[in-house]
């Protein structure tokens, strides 16, 4: 009899209410979609989450180093060359103090997928966080030397960047994941194990991934949503601006390389300005070089920068997706009450709060009914079973939840909350 | 037997050119250097002040009745004395067109043509970069060239020598009838067809070393001041390109500013500074071109050198034909003389077919060509001592002309040098701005 009384016992349910660090537990009630998904509170109207949100932006630069107890580095790019692919491996070197390590140092080799298996996980296992951004992985073919020494290095520098941002990051560094990521000798074996939970979260994510219209998304989110929109373009057009310029810069120096030996030839025919002419010449040169320096610089310091930071607000966008979904499911749920609502307007008559059931004559038996206005907001709907003893306390002798499912509006009331009476007799030893 | 006098004039001096040594002080200079010194102190732009002050578009019909617009600039002259005497009398003002400008160009060439007569500036704008209008009736060109040929008046007015000219001088003051006066002095007739005839050259057999380096440099200072004009206006291309791209990052930054909440005001004021630092490139590549005018007028100066140097062939070119032809009548009279023959020549196959000539005969031939001879002597003699005087004068101008040139290309270039370092230092300026707002943020 898989009914959805019988089945959640009292304890049951209250684990699942907890949060969970973890998403990975099999969701019992995932298929009928009442229950919200595990682990995520519900804090949509909060305004103190979504500044957390933002504060943690920038949080991340500013720990100071005094705090640090775990150092993370990636350098020494390698490549391999097997029969199947080529591929580099960089080499993640970790120095900790922290209890959850069992060495205070480590050092394995991670090639680009190690890493983007890291961030998959992470992103499935703190699904409110913000993860830092991993560098593209798609780079166009023939356009970009996948293994030029410039290319390896730009990529081995945001490599590192994403590792120090995590082991910066006050709930991240403690993931588990991202243990394993950096101790694990072989990191193969975990990634099988989560083979077949990521193929069904990547179900999931594809279901959500679909637009829903959410009815009205809370004022914050919906502010933060857009300055992302407008964050990415502005950031996007910045970086094609920079992009830019250091294109002009190189055909400036182009014309200035140019320009310079034409003053030294000139220099030759002449006597008296010969010195002159070849100091301009010299100084040409010198801008040559200071240029060519700057514009070396931009493009090593300043273009990632930029990119990290539009990557970073790809991560933003998707926890904000992650919200968006969970705030769609629950408008299908508030919907789907406000229709079951109208259907029930003599039950909330009936069960109000604290009202004595009628079978009960003596009183002595309390079934506190959230009513569905109540309950419809954030929690399941339960009746509270308290016990009225003879020194007039009542004592809760257990938490009947009702999970909100379609069939509900079929059920006969009376009867469910005869089973429920019973089932309290029956815990009940006074009146056993 | 005496050959005639053609070696190269002054050959004797070419091995001690003058600007070779830079220890060559004022002091030893040749007396020629000298009296240039001197006249320096009473040539014509001691006494009045010359300004182009205004140029205007006007519209007139030329000589095919056809309708034409020009230009006219405003030429004022003022007496130097009336200003220190503190009584400053108005100046007297005079319309002239660029034509015009350039007729008396024209004319000091023929009249001083061992003068390095100072360029005009260009008819039409080239080397510019590609912002810079070629219209020439833009204002920006119109100005510049204002400035260039207010430069040329100046310059003709400083030069020792043809400052005293009447024709320059009624040309500063005379508005009326100043074309008719020009043309009157038949300039036109005296000026060589030969040097307008630019691709002939004239095989000369002594030519004077000096003035052949002198060509050669005339040429190669033309080919490096054109091709470094040339790079420039690319480089400024660049540079502007540089620069106006940063003007981007003000929109952009403005634009950003809107949606940060702490960053907002740094952002914005980021922004700003970023729009004057792409803002500063106009001026900067408009004081840089004053700096391409002052090389293009070395540019049109080497033209004038090697002006100065193709007369002096054509000189000696001239010279060389006289004695060549004087060589000949005299070998000619001496074998008439002795009645050898040595060379088998027409003339003697006919006096050995139609019998000797007889005495009488042969002494008048003898007496015409002993007066062709002296003739030619004397002509040979003229031509000698002219051309003396003009590599003289030549070279005193020459000379001149490089202690001008030298002076004046080492103001460009220190002009040049603090441009660019001011340019340097507005957009450090501009950073240090923009980098106090980004540290506020």
């Amino acid at each position: 009899m898989p009914h959805p009384l019988a089945a959640s016992s009292s304890e049951e349910a209250a684990s699942e209410l907890t949060p969970s660090p973890d998403l990975l537990l099999p969701r019992s009630f995932a298929d009928k979609d009442l229950s919200l998904p595990n682990g995520t509170p519900v804090d949509t109207s909060s305004p103190a989450s979504s500044s957390s949100l933002l504060n943690r932006l920038q949080l991340d630069d500013d720990l100071d180093g005094e705090t640090r107890d775990l150092f993370v580095t990636v350098d020494d790019p390698k490549k391999h060359i097997c029969t199947m692919e080529t591929y580099i491996t960089y080499r993640v070197t970790t120095k900790t103090t922290r209890a959850e390590f069992d060495l205070p140092e480590y050092s394995v080799r991670r090639r680009y997928q190690d890493f983007d298996w890291l961030r998959n996980k992470l992103e499935e296992s703190q699904p409110t966080h913000l993860i830092p951004p991993l560098p593209e992985k798609f780079v166009m073919k023939g356009v970009v030397d996948r293994f030029s020494e410039e290319f390896v290095e730009t990529r081995r520098k945001a490599l590192d960047k994403f590792l120090k941002r995590i082991a910066d990051h006050p709930v991240l560094s403690f993931n588990e994941h991202f243990n394993v990521f950096l101790t694990a000798k072989d990191l193969n074996v975990y990634k099988k194990q989560g083979m077949a939970l990521l193929s069904k979260m990547g179900e999931s994510v594809k279901y959500v991934t679909g637009a829903y219209k959410l009815r009205s998304r809370p004022l914050e989110f919906a502010a933060i949503g857009d300055y992302l929109d407008t964050f990415v373009l502005k950031l996007g057009t910045i970086d094609r601006i920079a992009q830019r310029i250091i294109k002009e810069e190189l055909e400036y120096l182009l014309e200035l390389r140019e320009y310079g030996p034409v003053y030294s030839t000139w220099g030759g025919l002449e006597m008296e300005l010969a010195e002159p002419l070849e100091g301009v010449s010299a100084c040409i040169g010198n801008c040559c070089t200071a240029l060519e320096e700057l514009s070396d610089d931009m493009t090593e310091d300043f273009l990632p920068v930029l990119r990290e930071y539009i990557l970073y607000s790809e991560s933003m966008k998707n926890v904000l997706k992650k919200r968006d979904q969970v705030q769609a499911e629950y408008e299908a749920k508030l919907e789907a009450v406000a229709l079951k609502k109208e259907d029930r307007p003599k039950l909330c008559l009936l069960f109000r709060r604290g009202m004595a059931l009628p079978e009960v004559s003596n009183s002595s038996i309390i079934l506190t009914v959230t009513s569905l206005e109540e309950a419809g907001r954030c929690e399941p709907p339960k009746i509270e079973v308290y016990l009225l003893e003879e020194t007039k306390m009542s004592r809760l002798v257990g938490t009947v939840f009702l999970f909100w499912c379609p069939e509900y509006c079929t059920l006969e009331w009376s009867w469910l909350i005869l089973r429920t009476f019973r089932w309290a007799l029956q815990k009940c030893p006074v009146f056993g | 037997m005496e050959r005639p006098e053609a070696e190269p004039l002054g050959a004797s001096h070419s091995c001690q050119t003058g600007e070779a040594e830079p220890g060559t002080g004022p002091a030893e200079e040749e007396p020629g250097g000298a009296a240039a010194g001197t006249m320096m102190e009473d040539c014509l732009s001691k006494k009045i002040e010359i300004t182009v002050s205004e140029a205007e578009k006007r519209t007139g019909r030329n000589a095919m009745n056809m309708q034409e617009t020009y230009t006219a600039y405003l030429i004022e002259t003022r007496a130097v004395e009336s200003q220190t005497e503190g009584q400053c009398s108005p100046p007297d003002s005079l319309w002239r067109r660029y034509s015009e400008f350039e007729l008396l160009r024209n004319y000091l060439l023929v009249n001083y043509p061992h003068i390095v007569v100072p360029p005009l500036p260009e008819k039409r704008a080239e080397f510019v970069w590609h912002k810079l209008s070629a219209d020439n009736m833009d204002p920006d060109f119109v100005e510049r060239r204002r400035i260039g040929l207010e430069n040329f008046l100046i310059r003709v007015a400083s030069h020792p020598i043809i400052c005293q000219d009447k024709i320059f001088y009624s040309f500063l003051t005379q508005e009326g009838g100043w074309k008719e006066m020009v043309n009157e002095t038949g300039f036109q007739l005296k000026a060589d067809s030969r040097l307008k005839a630019l691709n002939a050259t004239f095989r000369v057999k002594n030519p004077d070393k000096r003035f052949t380096e002198l060509k050669h440099y005339s040429d190669e200072l033309q080919s490096v001041i054109s091709h470094l004009l040339r790079v420039r206006a690319r480089v400024a291309d660049r540079l502007y390109g540089v620069y106006k791209v940063h003007g981007n990052y003000g929109r952009v930054f403005s634009e950003w500013s809107a949606i940060e909440k702490e960053m907002g005001d740094g952002l914005q004021s980021a922004g700003h500074h970023m729009d004057v630092y792409a803002g500063s490139i106009d001026d900067i590549l408009e004081e840089e071109e004053h700096y391409a005018d002052q090389l293009k007028e070395y540019l049109f100066y080497a033209e004038a050198l090697r002006a100065v140097c193709r007369k002096h062939e054509l000189m000696q070119y001239d010279l060389e034909i006289a004695a060549q032809d004087l060589a000949s009548k005299k070998q000619q009279c001496e074998e008439l003389a002795t009645g050898t023959l040595r060379t088998f020549s027409l003339k003697g196959m006919t006096s050995k077919l139609f019998g000797q000539e007889t005495p009488e005969q042969r002494e008048g031939k003898i007496k015409v060509l002993e007066e062709q001879i002296h003739e030619g002597e004397e002509q040979l003699k003229s031509k000698n001592v002219e051309s003396r005087e003009f590599v003289k004068s030549a070279w005193t101008d020459i000379e001149r002309f490089k202690e001008q040139k030298n002076h004046d290309l080492k103001e460009a270039l220190i002009s040049y040098a603090v441009m660019q370092i001011s340019m340097c230092k507005k957009g450090i300026q501009v950073w240090t701005n923009a980098k106090e707002c980004f540290s506020k943020m």
